[in-house]
């Protein structure tokens, strides 16, 4: 049992090692061939990250323009409040989605907006 | 197989202690191949765990009884059922437990999270692994479950009667997930606030995981409720227990985190207090565990045992203490974006919601902790009981049922008064035929529970005006049927619509405990056999005493060597409603010095209560029957100096039959509750509310309103 409780825990190690080492030995491997390392403050990192944060705050706003749809039909709000709130709504969600648009054009241009 | 179990624990101390490094390195250089061998750092502690978790469960069913755990918590004659959920019964299982879970949910929150916010996720990394590391070094140097004796005991002591009962099984599974997924949002707000990313993308990235924690600790606090009403033997399913108020704090900020992140998400507000709901989260979670393992208070759950307090002192000092400084020293970051646009709006009604909550949760802090602050200040240890909790939780719960019905009638950002008061007529009718019904049925001299039914009327009055409504509005824009509009409708809004079922939930959820609590009979007796007695309308019969031995007898495997009980039979108005099967077990004390026959019936003695539910009421029964009588305590006492070890039983048998054949008086407990099953029927409301809020829409759902609502804010903003 011992024996067997050891050579299980040789196989672990193996692994975890494996699996722990897998992204620096990538990293030593491009470093080899004489690739810059990749960084997260390299532009293009930064602006893949830059395009998830305005997409997330895209869906939001289309979740907003939505619940104030949603609360003009059942009467929550009136049509006047509604309009404002709608257009400026509206106008948030094109800012956001003119700076993807600007984002995309900056960057590679068959990244999906 | 020990031995492979005390080498995962070193090993995945190692990995934390090598992630927590990497990550840090890779979140201050942006090194993305650091980062990445943190989070797989954490993955590989999951391995770790899962090949421990399953070292000791495999020694449970095996009887292995090496491992001291296994000895001290299960035996051969434990059920398999049993035995496979006693590995969590133990201080040492149970802290494998809690480290097992919080490496599955970590893993998987950081694998969601791969490709986003990577300096974010390198500090929650970090903090996660950090988690991982306190509970594997506790195991390691306070508490091992792979601590063995050699050589081995041929039997262990058995699992803890209380234990033994289906409930028990999944309760703290439920209760631990809840309290390690309170860790992942933490980890991320710590993450945001060191790097100065304090935007909504880390709330949005781990709302589910807020929502999966809430989701979790409420099914293990109503399990654990369900577990003490049904199983133990008061008759209660709440008793303001420090365990329990443990696992309520951290589940009513969570309550509060929830419904104030919507806030930040829509208008960029309440950034400092969200941040400080996270924190306190997950802090009041690794409260709630320091409570069961450190011995400073009293409680039924508590595993005992005084030397794992200090090690979390320092850990909650250290959450507080950082929590403090990382808001104050990012609070210009976390200036809110926009004001409140008006007082009347859903905003200003979830304000004063989280307020109330977090109103609810310091009082229960206060009466939990009391004990433990006066006796520190005093040196007299004081305790609060459930009249104090009551008096104020009481209130403060009116006013939270009562806004969660206001707040779906009233809109985002601002609603007009006459918009109000035109939504308000439903829900006010509702509350007010309530009342009308209620004092017409006599209902006045208990005033809270009136008033809680009559917001609980509101409340559905409310939500069902927002579906009938909404599906209105979706049968004019796309001509359903009604049942495929509100269908619709909620798959369209899942969250806005199962949060308004959650809201249904908690309103049946509270009418079931005002009912129950305020209108309850409840009678101590004294019967003989054939005698009968009142409880409210209900007339209960004794019409015969029971008994078993075991194990033939042991169908419910509960363990005991000895089981007696009473045959009722419960009538109202002259018809019979229900015959009930009340009985106690006596076990086994494993003491010798107590005789051969008297150790086996010396230890424990379990209620087994038995209860007839319904939807209207449950009428609830315990027995502690009388075996200190002389004549039955002669049968011990001869046997303890006439019959030798393996033949004690016979005089267990022997005891019985006398015990039925001349029964003495047995000591009963009856109670009549009414409406406590819409207790459990409320939760599982709540539960199926909470899973449709949290349910993801389907990625071609979301691409397709994507691309309409472009279309449509480019339109809208050009006819403007």
């Amino acid at each position: 049992m011992a024996v067997l409780a050891a050579v299980l825990a040789c196989i672990l190690l193996v692994v975890v090692f494996a699996l722990v080492s897998a992204p620096l030995r990538a990293a030593r491997s491009r470093e080899l061939a004489g690739e810059p390392p990749v960084s997260e403050l390299d532009p293009e990192r930064q602006a893949s990250n830059e395009r998830g944060r305005l997409q997330s705050e895209r869906e939001a706003k289309y979740r907003e323009i939505r619940d104030a749809e949603l609360d003009l039909r059942t009467g929550k709000l009136s049509r006047e409040d509604y309009d404002a709130i709608d257009s400026a709504l509206r106008a948030e969600a094109l800012t956001i989605l003119d700076e993807i648009e600007h984002l995309d054009e900056r960057s590679n241009p068959e990244v999906e907006g | 197989m020990a031995e492979l179990g005390r080498i995962c624990l070193p090993l995945a101390l190692i990995v934390c202690v090598y992630g927590i490094g990497v990550s840090l390195y890779g979140a201050r250089t942006g090194r993305v191949e650091f980062s990445d061998s943190g989070r797989r750092a954490v993955y590989a502690l999951a391995l770790i765990l899962t090949v421990a978790f399953a070292v000791l469960e495999v020694a449970f069913l095996r009887n292995d009884f090496a491992f001291n755990t296994v000895a001290d918590t299960s035996s051969r004659t434990t059920p398999t059922f049993y035995r496979a959920a006693a590995v969590w019964s133990s201080q040492e299982g149970s802290l494998l437990l809690w480290a097992w879970l919080l490496s599955l949910w970590s893993s998987l929150a950081l694998f969601l999270v791969r490709r986003r916010m990577r300096d974010v996720a390198a500090y929650a990394t970090a903090v996660l692994l950090g988690f991982g590391g306190f509970f594997v070094a506790l195991m390691i140097f306070y508490a091992s479950p792979f601590a063995t004796t050699s050589p081995a005991p041929s039997e262990g002591v058995g699992l803890d009667p209380l234990l033994r009962f289906p409930t028990m099984m999944i309760h703290p599974p439920m209760l631990y997930s809840g309290y390690t997924l309170c860790t992942i949002p933490l980890a991320f707000a710590v993450g945001a606030l060191l790097a100065r990313r304090v935007d909504t993308d880390w709330i949005r990235a781990t709302r589910r995981f807020a929502f999966a924690a809430w989701l979790f600790l409420g099914v293990g606090i109503l399990l654990g409720a369900r577990w003490s009403y049904s199983e133990l033997g008061w008759g209660g399913y709440w008793g303001w227990d420090a365990v329990e108020n443990a696992s309520l704090m951290p589940w009513l900020t969570g309550t509060a985190f929830l419904h104030s992140l919507m806030i930040q998400e829509k208008r960029g507000m309440l950034k400092v207090w969200n941040v400080s709901l996270v924190l306190a989260t997950g802090t009041l979670a690794i409260m709630g565990t320091f409570l069961v393992r450190s011995g400073v208070l009293n409680s039924i759950h508590a595993f005992g045992g005084a030397t794992l307090g200090v090690p979390f002192v320092v850990l909650i000092g250290v959450l507080i203490a950082g929590s403090i400084y990382l808001v104050v020293s990012r609070r210009e970051m976390l200036r809110s974006e926009h004001r409140l646009d008006a007082l009347l709006s859903r905003e200003s009604i979830f304000l004063a919601n989280n307020v109330v909550l977090v109103a609810l949760c310091f009082v229960i802090f206060w009466g939990t902790y009391f004990p433990l602050i006066s006796e520190a200040l005093t040196g007299n240890e004081a305790s609060v009981g459930p009249p104090w909790f009551d008096r104020y939780t009481v209130p403060l719960a009116l006013i939270l049922v009562l806004l969660s019905g206001i707040g779906p009638v009233i809109a985002w950002r601002r609603a007009t008064l006459a918009n109000a008061r035109r939504n308000f007529v439903i829900p006010l009718l509702s509350a007010l035929l309530t009342l009308i019904v209620l004092l017409a049925a006599g209902v006045s001299e208990k005033p809270f529970a009136l008033a809680m039914f009559c917001c609980a009327a509101f409340v559905l009055g409310s939500i069902s005006q927002e579906f009938f409504r909404g599906a209105r509005a979706r049968r004019a824009m796309a001509g359903e049927a009604a049942p495929l509009a509100v269908i619709a409708l909620v798959q369209r809004n899942r969250r806005r619509y199962g949060g308004y079922i959650v809201h249904v939930g908690i309103a049946v959820l509270f009418v079931g405990v005002a009912a129950s609590s305020s209108f309850q009979h409840a009678v101590e007796q004294r019967l003989s056999r054939g005698q009968s007695t009142h409880v409210g309308a209900y007339t209960v019969r004794y019409v015969r005493p029971t008994a078993s031995i075991t194990p033939k007898n042991d169908r419910a495997h509960t363990g005991s060597t000895l089981d007696i009980g009473a045959v009722l039979d419960v009538s109202k108005g002259g018809h019979h409603v229900a015959t009930l099967h009340p009985s106690e077990g006596f076990y086994d004390s494993g003491e010798p010095a107590q005789g051969t026959v008297g150790h086996l019936i010396g230890g424990q003695a379990v209620s087994h209560i038995s209860m007839n539910g319904g939807v209207t009421r449950d009428v609830w029964t315990a027995i502690a029957p009388d075996i200190s009588t002389p004549a039955l305590q002669r049968i011990v006492n001869v046997g303890n100096r006439t019959l030798p070890a393996e033949d004690g039983e016979l005089a267990i048998g022997f005891l019985a039959r006398s015990y039925l054949k001349d029964p003495p008086p047995a000591q009963f407990h009856f109670i009549v509750s009414p409406l406590v099953m819409w207790i459990w029927i409320g939760g599982l409301i709540v539960f199926g509310g909470g899973l449709i809020a949290i349910w993801p829409t389907p990625s071609a759902v979301r691409r397709r309103v994507a691309m309409r609502s472009r279309a449509r804010s480019a339109h809208g903003l050009a006819r403007a």
